[in-house]
């Protein structure tokens, strides 16, 4: 087998990222698309820590260390926003949620 | 480090990754949840390959710890009724595999072609506590102060939302 290089790593990458966008294209309940974006974002911080460690410098990581504080402060808001919604409405399905629709 | 490990732990994030969108047996938000905390400690083992050491604790405690406990306690919260088997649109899910393949294929397609990984020598930095943060706390440490302004902004929108007459 060849050594495992930067591609390999961000071959995964891409396939989570890739599975997080169907999941937010497809999946009708708001939380569950709130889980796939989250999916998208541990992608993104997967292809940074590659491209860090294979190109020698720990830039990348501090910006993952970024990515996932605002990931945390991003869900707190938006489950909060969620909770809020359902106290209105009584429902997290995306389809009774037309309010905004002309 | 054998090659196996990589691919042994990418298949399993991989799965549970898929296991998290589309669950052939359960459509329960619980479900998805667990799979996605597998999925963010089998990324954790990822890290660990990359050296990332420091990154893969903070990915548990924060992702696996915090963010989900967080999304299993709002799930608790909402009680949702069991959710009935809404019919899903085939063709538009059809349309959205469709999609997701095509930028699928196309991004593999750009990293399989680029030339960047001939260039590169063999990795030897270390993601170790120490060298991310005297990196965070030298260099960074402007981003890193407003990082808190960020998350006291989060706490004060979290709890206004949280109130219940919400004008």
């Amino acid at each position: 087998m060849n050594p495992i290089g930067l591609h390999h790593y961000l071959v995964v990458s891409v396939l989570l990222f890739c599975l997080g966008l169907l999941g937010v294209i497809i999946r009708r309940n708001v939380i569950v698309i709130y889980m796939s974006l989250e999916l998208m974002l541990n992608a993104a911080n997967l292809a940074l820590v590659a491209f860090s460690r294979f190109n020698d410098n720990l830039n990348g990581q501090v910006m993952v260390v970024f990515i996932i504080t605002v990931a945390a402060a991003e869900v707190a808001v938006g489950l909060a926003l969620i909770v809020a919604l359902f106290r209105r409405r009584q429902t997290t399905h995306v389809e009774d949620l037309t309010t905004m629709r002309l | 480090m054998h090659p196996l490990i990589f691919y042994i732990f990418a298949a399993l994030t991989l799965l549970c990754g898929a296991l998290v969108v589309a669950n052939p047996f359960s459509r329960n938000p619980v479900t998805s949840a667990m799979f996605l905390i597998l999925t963010i400690i089998f990324m954790a083992c990822l890290f660990v390959l990359l050296h990332a050491f420091f990154l893969s604790a903070v990915q548990v405690l924060v992702y696996a710890g915090a963010v989900m406990v967080l999304f299993v306690f709002v799930v608790m919260l909402l009680d949702l009724p069991a959710e009935e088997r809404r019919k899903i649109k085939l063709m538009m899910a059809g349309l959205g595999i469709l999609s997701t393949g095509v930028i699928a294929y196309a991004m593999i397609r750009a990293v399989r072609e680029s030339t960047l990984r001939d260039t590169l020598a063999p990795p030897t930095i270390e993601g170790s506590m120490s060298a991310v943060g005297s990196l965070l706390f030298t260099r960074f440490a402007l981003p890193f102060e407003l990082l808190s302004l960020l998350l006291l902004a989060a706490m004060i929108g979290v709890i206004l939302l949280s109130k219940k007459d919400l004008k």
